[in-house]
């Protein structure tokens, strides 16, 4: 019978060793989460200051590098507690290997956090003159004030490798054919305009009606060409056998389907039309709404896409 | 010098004995596996055949693991052994994401990425791999892939108009690991199904947890001061046991 021979194509496993399940789990999810807000504040500071005057944004100098250091500590605390020996973090500044993204990415992002630990301190101090006015360490900070606008451009361009490297950690991970994708190198850069812009949304109450207009519309476009490359991703994206294995689970309904697509409605197209229609009648509570269900929905979509290839069988 | 491996699937019986001898002279732990039999079932009956598949690091020539992992713990030796030196891994499973055969898995006593060497260790002192030994047909053929004169170089001579095949070609990596008399049903994970609770002895589809399951996050950051408690195997089962068996939890994250 048909149905029998159709039977006979199909191969069962039927004595193997268990599997293991998602070894990246939500700490790296909460990594990746973390870092698009260090390295994208700094991408939306960088555009504002070049389209309005600094004082339309008074508090900026001092928020965004503050915002960016507690994002990388978040970052960089999840990403030393996700590793099994995390004391021997220190190989790979002692024992560097050079053709691992994730080398480049941790030397990188060090240096990125340094930079933005001086920013944070300039901006600080400058921003509240008569805090610890006459300490020494203050009085030396305040002394190099110019330092800020010097470091800033460099930093803007360390912030662009940082905000990516992650994706070349996930093309180097072979073994999840979901993530082999170039797209990825631009989700994480749209990932980052995202929530860099929901981020700052919460510190710009003071600011010209202009400025968090033009935030509006950094929210807007990110959310919106980020959900377009997903939608891609999820219907197009037949790359691979395992690529399409692990798209046709999702697709059938599998664990994950629901998460994705409630990030979706939640993070993406939410926050799309809230910021949308924010950049024609300023409605400063409506913006704090659309930035929160953008934090939140873009968490829950790196978090799919972090987990559903680590659900394929490798052998 | 390149070592590699060769399997004949049309020798192996399933018979595990490489996977306890490999188990024993390597001290893996209890669910943890450097070399694995996996079972499959293929047809209906009375046309249904079952096939035996050893399953081990491929010890590619282009090894994912080697380029991801982030301090060299995973490096070549001169024979094309790809080797690990848990004193330098730091956990941070970028290698088992690399690694397209799933080979690389957390050992639960050291928290650290371990494989199959090869058993590099015997090979220096000029023994066999502990598999190749205990293997009472002789499926598992070792030696020289650059020497002519090798058995495994004779063997896929001999064999390569019935096909010596390697798995996951596609992913480029150069594998030294060969198989005669597999086919896509064997080699290829996609071509099978794994059904829940169809499994002959067990009924664990998936690990609760990626290394110790008493390793918890702040443990991570206490075990050199305090002192890694001994979990022996019988405090792994009881976690096993305790634990409901859905694979959406996420063990040692």
């Amino acid at each position: 019978m048909i149905e029998h021979g159709i039977n006979a194509t199909h191969a069962v496993v039927t004595l193997d060793v268990p599997l293991p399940g998602i070894i990246w789990g939500w700490m790296i999810t909460l990594n990746m989460w973390a870092k698009s807000i260090g390295t994208g504040v700094v991408f939306v500071a960088a555009f504002l200051w070049y389209r309005h005057n600094k004082d339309e944004m008074p508090n900026m100098r001092w928020t965004m590098p503050l915002i960016s250091f507690i994002a990388l500590n978040v970052f960089l605390l999840f990403t030393l507690v996700d590793l099994h020996q995390p004391y021997r973090m220190i190989n790979i500044f002692l024992h560097p290997h050079w053709t691992s993204a994730i080398t480049v990415g941790a030397w990188m992002a060090s240096l990125f956090t340094g930079l933005i630990m001086v920013m944070m301190l300039i901006g600080g101090f400058d921003a509240f003159p008569d805090f610890r006015k006459n300490c020494g360490v203050a009085k030396t900070v305040r002394g190099i004030s110019p330092f800020y606008e010097k470091i800033f451009p460099f930093v803007v361009f360390l912030a662009i490798p940082v905000t990516m490297y992650t994706a070349i950690i996930m093309a180097e991970s072979s073994a999840r054919e979901l993530w082999q994708a170039p797209t990825e190198v631009m989700q994480m850069m749209w990932a980052a305009l995202m929530a860099g812009s929901a981020a700052m949304i919460f510190v710009s109450d003071k600011w010209s009606k202009e400025a968090r207009r033009d935030l509006a519309l950094i929210l807007a476009i990110a959310t919106f060409f980020s959900f377009i490359m997903y939608m891609g991703e999820y219907f197009f994206s037949f790359k691979s056998s395992e690529a399409e294995a692990t798209l046709a689970y999702v697709h059938s309904g599998g664990a994950y389907n629901t998460e994705f697509w409630f990030g979706m409605a939640l993070g993406f197209i939410a926050p799309f039309f809230l910021a949308v229609s924010n950049m024609k009648s300023d409605n400063k509570t409506l913006l704090r709404f659309a930035a929160i269900l953008a934090l939140v929905g873009l968490y829950m979509a790196k978090d799919v896409w972090l987990k559903i290839p680590q659900m394929l069988p490798l052998s | 010098m390149k070592l590699g491996f060769l399997v004949d699937l049309n020798l192996c019986m399933g018979c595990k004995g490489c996977e306890v001898a490999c188990k024993v002279e390597n001290e893996v732990p209890l669910g943890s596996w450097r070399l694995r039999v996996k079972y499959i079932d293929i047809g209906v009956f009375p046309e249904a055949s079952r096939n035996f598949t050893p399953l081990r690091c491929n010890h590619c020539e282009s090894a994912p693991c080697e380029r991801i992992c982030p301090v060299s713990a995973l490096h070549y030796l001169e024979n094309g052994i790809v080797n690990i030196d848990s004193a330098r891994c730091i956990g941070c499973a970028g290698c088992m994401m690399a690694c397209p055969y799933g080979a690389i898995y957390m050992d639960p006593e050291s928290n650290t990425a371990d494989k199959c060497t090869y058993c590099a260790h015997r090979i220096e002192s000029g023994m066999m791999p502990a598999c190749v030994v205990i293997c009472p047909v002789e499926a598992n053929i070792f030696g020289d892939v650059e020497d002519d004169t090798s058995n495994i170089s004779l063997y896929i001579m001999e064999h390569q108009g019935s096909g010596v095949q390697v798995r996951k070609p596609e992913k480029h990596t150069d594998p030294k690991h060969y198989y005669v008399g597999g086919g896509t049903q064997t080699l290829d994970p996609l071509a099978q199904q794994r059904l829940e609770g169809y499994n002959l002895f067990n009924k664990i589809t998936h690990l609760e947890h990626v290394g110790d399951p008493h390793h918890g996050v702040l443990d991570r950051f206490l075990a050199p001061f305090a002192g890694h408690a001994e979990y022996d195997n019988k405090s792994f089962m009881d976690s096993e046991k305790s634990d409901d068996d859905s694979y959406e939890q996420e063990g040692g994250h």
